[in-house]
């Protein structure tokens, strides 16, 4: 397969063969992690920007380690240390950063929208590391490689993804990515935080943990935003616990050997029990491995990588 | 002297519609002539046959932003669009900078459009002081200034304590208070229609519950004081149906609603274009069809644009950080006249919407009329005329529509406001200096 894109915005645009080049990509990859020395000079000479607008450590460390692996110089740009507060336009701090001339641009924005955005005004590559609740790809992606690796496929498997699905855009990307690889997708919440619409993506609605999780294959615990509790979409972190959190018991209606994500940061003991995080069927960090395998292959392939081959 | 020769003369609130000749003079209609065209008129000619002869348009919904935001748009700007767009008449909303809450405000708005101004702007003061929803302005000096109407457009009347007082002092006056009606919190932080596209594209919602309680509320308010009260820019299924069954009820409630609602639909946010984004929002494809039945059946009482200029960089940004609103002085004729092609809307009806219907609403005397007598405000508008709507036709100083590149039908061939000239696209026919 020929990689023609320029950018990667969004897995809604994202067809099946797509899907599985990239992640046939980030195996070839993962081999380099595997090696004794964990570098390759694919990217020499390229610079990756990761502009983060929103505090997040964690995907912005594995786009940095993503890009040094391959080679690239990596430079981090996030709001806090930069001209935002001093009213800047987005398009203009983005300006800011393209006349330096990166070839990649790695963004993680508040607002949906902002990278697509972006990308009609800019003429680098950009990657959408999370836009406000639209899309969060490269999570999407390592999410489906993470069940690949531990599943052998995801077609026909029954997904269950459960908590914050209104404002969540990991769920918004793990639609495309295992809802197309042909994965059954079960979406459960709070109904305050469960909309209707989401019915037309074909997944199935439920605000009952227990169908759920039931035979389940994988369990996608989302983090909920406890700073969202002011606006009480549910009547307490103890009263979600109740209902939503993931415990033994709940767990045991799954699959004997089905597996437990979370995109992370765990609120351990709210939606994920204390000795569930930790269990043998926990692919927690595994997805935390995956993930810099994935956006290595995102970078290498937006760089002009043509195929995995090493 | 001006003979508009040979159009279809449709004047709904004198029941006429049929062909013929207008004469105008010193500024008022004079009078209808059927039959040959006179010869040897003592004046300026406008030829008009195949082309309709209507009261001058009147759009009771637009933004002008003058004073205060004059790099949007200013009074000459607004008034050259609207000439261009068919319209003689304009009232503009209050909130300006200062807000037009003080009778000084009134005045200046009205010194300018009568300077600057090319078609005649009837200013509508704010119902509360800074549009901060807490005290009532000063009614009957700001009416007594030239305000027709009350609003505190842009922003809803959050107490419905003070909407009922402000409705039950203003009756025996009759004030008009018109709503922009939203329940803040419910809309609260909301960028787009809570719907599937809001839901795909990971955009905040604004639920039609929020403009649907806030219509209730008017609806009971006007119930419980026995005024008078008109809904802004309806935008929902159940907000028509509340005011139909307002209607029924006997009660003086009256609505409006805007082109881009029986035009588009919140399809139309796709790749997150802050063009398609306003307030109240691009709704669902029922709500589109709910707001042609309103038309239809003669639930909604006037179509206006809510003209809302906006310059380009607070449009060229993240969706959720754009601002609110689109211009329309210039597309709303077309696409009112789009209404006409499944021979639902009779050209009387659109003109009853456009003209005759804001008149009405507004109290405006010898506007919204051909009759002998009444102001020599007159549009001959082109209904086959094909045009695409392109940037550099814009005449606002902002160019935030949606409509750009749509290839639309009907136009305003030439606009006539107090007997002069003011717009012109036909050939040999020159605009009044």
């Amino acid at each position: 397969m020929e990689w023609r894109r320029r950018h990667v915005l969004g897995l809604s645009d994202f067809r099946p063969e797509e899907i599985e080049f990239v992640v046939d990509t980030a195996r070839s990859m993962e081999e380099v992690l595997t090696r004794d020395i964990k570098k390759v000079p694919a990217l020499r000479g390229k610079t990756v920007v990761n502009l983060f607008f929103e505090a997040s450590t964690r995907t912005r460390t594995s786009f940095e380690m993503a890009g040094k692996r391959l080679s690239a110089d990596v430079v981090n740009f996030s709001s806090s240390t930069s001209s935002i507060t001093k009213g800047e336009t987005l398009l203009d701090t983005a300006r800011n950063i393209e006349a330096m001339t990166p070839n990649i641009l790695v963004i993680r924005h508040y607002a949906s929208g902002a990278p697509h955005f972006l990308s009609r005004h800019l003429s680098c590559s950009i990657v959408n590391a999370g836009d406000g609740a639209n899309e969060h790809p490269s999570q999407g992606l390592l999410d489906l490689y993470t069940i690949l690796k531990a599943k052998g496929k995801v077609a026909g498997l029954k997904i269950a993804i459960v908590g914050d699905i209104l404002h969540s855009r990991v769920v918004r990307s793990d639609l495309h990515s295992l809802g197309r690889m042909g994965a059954r997708l079960w979406l459960c919440g709070p109904e305050t935080l469960l909309p209707r619409e989401m019915a037309r993506t074909g997944a199935t609605l439920t605000s009952d943990i227990r169908e759920a999780v039931r035979d389940a294959d994988a369990i996608i615990m989302l983090r909920i935003q406890l700073e969202r509790q002011k606006t009480s979409f549910f009547p307490s972190i103890r009263e979600y616990c109740r209902r939503y959190g993931l415990n033994r018991a709940l767990f045991s209606l799954a699959k004997d050997d089905a597996v437990i994500m979370h995109p992370g940061p765990i609120n351990r003991g709210v939606e994920l029990s204390d000795d569930l995080a930790d269990c043998d069927q926990s692919r927690i960090l595994d997805q935390v491995a995956s993930g810099v395998a994935v956006r290595m292959a995102l970078l290498y392939l937006l760089a002009g990588g043509s195929h995995a081959a090493h | 002297m001006l003979l508009i020769r040979g159009g279809r003369v449709i004047d709904p609130a004198s029941r006429r519609d049929e062909e013929g000749h207008l004469v105008l003079s010193e500024g008022k209609v004079r009078e209808f002539l059927a039959g040959e065209a006179p010869k040897n008129f003592p004046g300026r000619v406008i030829p008009a046959e195949g082309k309709w002869v209507v009261p001058g348009l009147i759009d009771m919904h637009v933004h002008l932003r003058e004073p205060g935001y004059e790099w949007k748009e200013d009074i000459r700007s607004g008034t050259l669009a609207a000439a261009a767009g068919g319209f003689t008449t304009l009232a503009c909303m209050g909130n300006t900078k200062p807000v037009n809450d003080h009778p000084e405000v009134t005045r200046f708005i009205l010194d300018k459009a009568r300077t600057e101004g090319a078609v005649n702007v009837f200013p509508v003061a704010a119902v509360t002081r800074g549009l901060e929803g807490k005290e009532m302005t000063d009614f009957t000096e700001l009416s007594e200034a030239g305000a027709v109407a009350f609003s505190d457009d842009g922003k809803p009347v959050a107490s419905a304590l003070l909407m009922r007082r402000a409705m039950e002092y203003a009756r025996p006056f009759g004030y008009l208070i018109m709503t922009h009606s939203e329940d803040p919190e419910l809309a609260e932080g909301g960028a787009a229609h809570e719907g599937w596209t809001a839901q795909r594209l990971g955009l905040p919602g604004i639920p039609a519950a929020a403009e649907d309680i806030a219509i209730a509320r008017e609806i009971l308010l006007a119930r419980q004081t026995g005024g008078r009260v008109h809904i802004q820019h309806i935008s929902t299924r159940m907000g028509v149906d509340l005011l139909r069954m307002a209607k029924r009820a006997g009660l003086a409630v009256t609505g409006e609603t805007a082109p881009q609602y029986f035009t588009l639909t919140d399809a139309a946010l796709e790749g997150y274009d802050t063009n398609a984004k306003m307030n109240p929002p691009l709704r669902g494809e029922e709500d589109r069809m709910a707001i042609l039945e309103g038309i239809l059946d003669g639930t909604i009482d006037a179509v206006a644009s809510d003209h809302a200029p906006h310059e380009d960089y607070v449009k060229r940004c993240e969706f959720v950080a754009a601002a609110n609103g689109i211009i329309g002085l210039q597309t709303s004729l077309p696409l009112t006249l789009a209404l006409l092609a499944g021979g639902k809307v009779s050209p009387s009806r659109a003109v009853d919407l456009l003209s005759a219907g804001p008149a009405r609403l507004l109290s405006l005397k010898g506007k919204g009329t051909l009759a002998p007598g009444a102001d020599a405000d007159v549009t001959v508008v082109d209904p086959d005329a094909e045009w695409e709507f392109r940037k550099e036709d814009i005449l606002s100083k902002s160019r935030n529509s949606p409509f750009i590149g749509w290839k639309l039908r009907g136009r305003a061939a030439v606009t006539i406001c107090g007997g002069r000239i003011r717009h012109s696209c036909q050939s040999g026919i020159d605009t009044d200096g």
